[in-house]
């Protein structure tokens, strides 16, 4: 191991990156995930997640990067038989505690999958979705709302003439804008994205990348990646997972330039994984 | 090894043999639907489907055992869509396999099994004679609705379960509650396979006549209330045929039968055809 030790830091965790603010958005505490069966999926993990910046989750297959992500909005609850150690903190409260509503945690922590799922209804009422579940009737309001997330998802100039088609005749790539829009227009604070761009082809990876890179501005964004170009890319943090434990937590250049662990180091020049 | 006939020959006999077969099958509901629109037909008048029987159903027409038919299936699809398809879901849904979803799920097999005939006595002895409700439309819906309970949760069942997991959790993801996501993308997508079962279920109701005529009675007028009797075509065919009082007018009202229940058949057809379009 060849963590260097600092001053402050949480007893057990990897270092984070200096000269970050002292409140992170979200805080994990010595997390733990097991399998039915015992099996670890993550093993002690203590990360700081930023706000307003893009943070990579970097790893092989298996490493535990998407169970953490599933478990930063509870999405992991659907996991039967599993077993959890440790906090996570959205804004300093535990979004495990009792008597937190796991649908209002997942209002808040946004989340993309690997493959795009549009629900079968027009490209508007898949935006609308989630403001609907809430309640939201009005139809300005819910136009207003569909709107800016396209814009935000850069797909509004692709899909405005045509809002009541649906969903299912995009294109790959416009529908994964479409899931990021469906998430933008639950005003989230934090966005989960989980391989958004597995599957897609160049062109349509890029619009992912651009969104990405204007979204940071007024959400907090964790992505799971398991193309390193892409982590080194789009992230302002990069963290490095290996068989459920996180090895490295940096600022991505650092991390692509000068890894402090030597599995880093093999994993982003490509010797494994 | 040494083959009795080459084996060529024995591969194109067997294939021969097995078209026959097939042919055999087919012919025999060809033969039923042609004997019986052959014989029933001549009866086929405006009369027919719009008069009362007169002189116990020698003339006449079946307008009420039409209505009758039709007023014991929605009371027994109204019944049964509800509970079949809420127990499809709680299955589904709400619980994982384990022993209790599989002691429902044998029930519901055994439920399946249950002659028709029984049913009708057991109709009799707990609707009709010990809640007192008498020869009705509800006592025989209610009894169909018994019986055709199993079918309507089996399919709703499969086609919850064909609706991609993944739609569920992309709703659960934009903070839809359980039932928030069952109601709006579960059921819709499963709509298709629920309407088939709930359509194989209505051919069943129109062609039942053993827990019918036990439950519902034969009453020869149009039931004015769910407390009224009323008697099935199926179960007037089996009246006019089994008391020989008219032979035409029983080969008329099993065409009616026969058409209505075909035409069921190939509209679920058509929709179960949709669902798997839809999903693959």
């Amino acid at each position: 191991m060849t963590r260097a030790p600092v001053p402050g830091s949480v007893p057990g965790s990897v270092p984070g990156p200096a000269g970050v603010g002292t409140s992170p958005k979200m805080r994990v505490e010595g997390f733990s995930f097991f399998y039915p069966g015992g099996q670890a999926a993550l093993r002690g993990v203590s990360l700081d997640i930023p706000s307003n910046r893009i943070l990579g989750l970097i790893g092989p297959s298996a490493s535990g990067k998407s169970t953490l992500l599933r478990s930063l909005n509870r999405m992991s609850d659907f996991l039967h038989g599993t077993r959890r150690e440790g906090r996570i903190l959205l804004d300093g409260a535990d979004i495990h505690a009792p008597g937190v509503d796991p649908t209002d945690i997942r209002r808040r922590v946004g989340m993309v999958f690997d493959t795009p799922v549009p629900l079968s209804r027009s490209i508007f009422e898949n935006i609308a979705y989630g403001q609907r579940l809430k309640g939201e009737r009005d139809r300005d309001r819910l136009a207003a709302i569909v709107e800016s997330a396209l814009k935000a998802a850069i797909l509004w100039e692709e899909v405005k003439d045509r809002l009541e088609a649906s969903a299912l005749r995009l294109s790959g790539g416009q529908q994964q804008r479409l899931c990021i829009a469906r998430t933008i227009a639950l005003d989230p604070e934090v966005i989960l994205l989980d391989e958004p761009c597995s599957g897609l082809d160049p062109i349509s990876t890029l619009k992912i990348e651009e969104a990405l890179a204007e979204l940071k501005e007024r959400f907090t964004i964790v992505l799971v990646t398991n193309n390193t170009k892409q982590a080194a890319r789009v992230s302002d943090e990069v963290a490095f997972f290996l068989m459920g434990e996180l090895v490295e937590h940096g600022e991505a250049r650092q991390i692509f330039t000068v890894p402090r662990d030597r599995r880093t180091d093999d994993y982003i020049s490509g010797r494994f994984g | 090894m040494k083959h009795l006939v080459r084996p060529d020959v024995s591969q194109r006999v067997i294939k021969v043999l097995l078209i026959l077969l097939t042919a055999l099958t087919l012919s025999i509901l060809i033969f039923i639907i042609t004997y019986l629109l052959l014989k029933g037909l001549p009866v086929f008048s405006p009369g027919f489907f719009t008069g009362h029987a007169i002189d116990m159903g020698r003339a006449g027409g079946i307008l009420p055992f039409i209505l009758s038919t039709v007023f014991l299936s929605v009371v027994a699809l109204a019944i049964a869509t509800p509970l079949g398809v809420g127990t499809a879901i709680y299955l589904t849904e709400y619980t994982r396999e384990s022993r209790l979803t599989r002691v429902i799920r044998f029930a519901a097999e055994c439920l399946a099994g249950v002659p028709s005939i029984i049913l009708g006595l057991f109709g009799f002895v707990t609707f009709v004679l010990y809640l007192k409700l008498g020869w009705s439309v509800l006592s025989g819906g209610l009894t169909l609705a018994i019986m055709v309970l199993p079918t309507i949760i089996r399919t709703s069942e499969e086609a919850i379960l064909a609706v991609p997991h993944a739609q569920r959790e992309v709703s659960f993801s934009l903070g839809g509650t359980r039932w928030q996501t069952v109601i709006r993308v579960v059921l819709p997508g499963a709509l298709p396979g629920i309407v088939t079962g709930v359509m194989l279920s209505l051919g069943r109701c129109i062609g039942e006549t053993a827990a019918v005529i036990f439950t519902a009675g034969s009453s020869l007028m149009t039931p004015a209330s769910l407390l009224d009797s009323g008697r099935t075509l199926a179960v007037h065919f089996y009246i006019l045929a089994r008391e020989g009082i008219s032979a035409e007018m029983a080969y008329g009202t099993a065409a009616v039968l026969m058409i209505s229940i075909l035409a069921i058949n190939v509209a679920a057809y058509g929709l179960m055809h949709r669902i798997v379009r839809r999903f693959s």
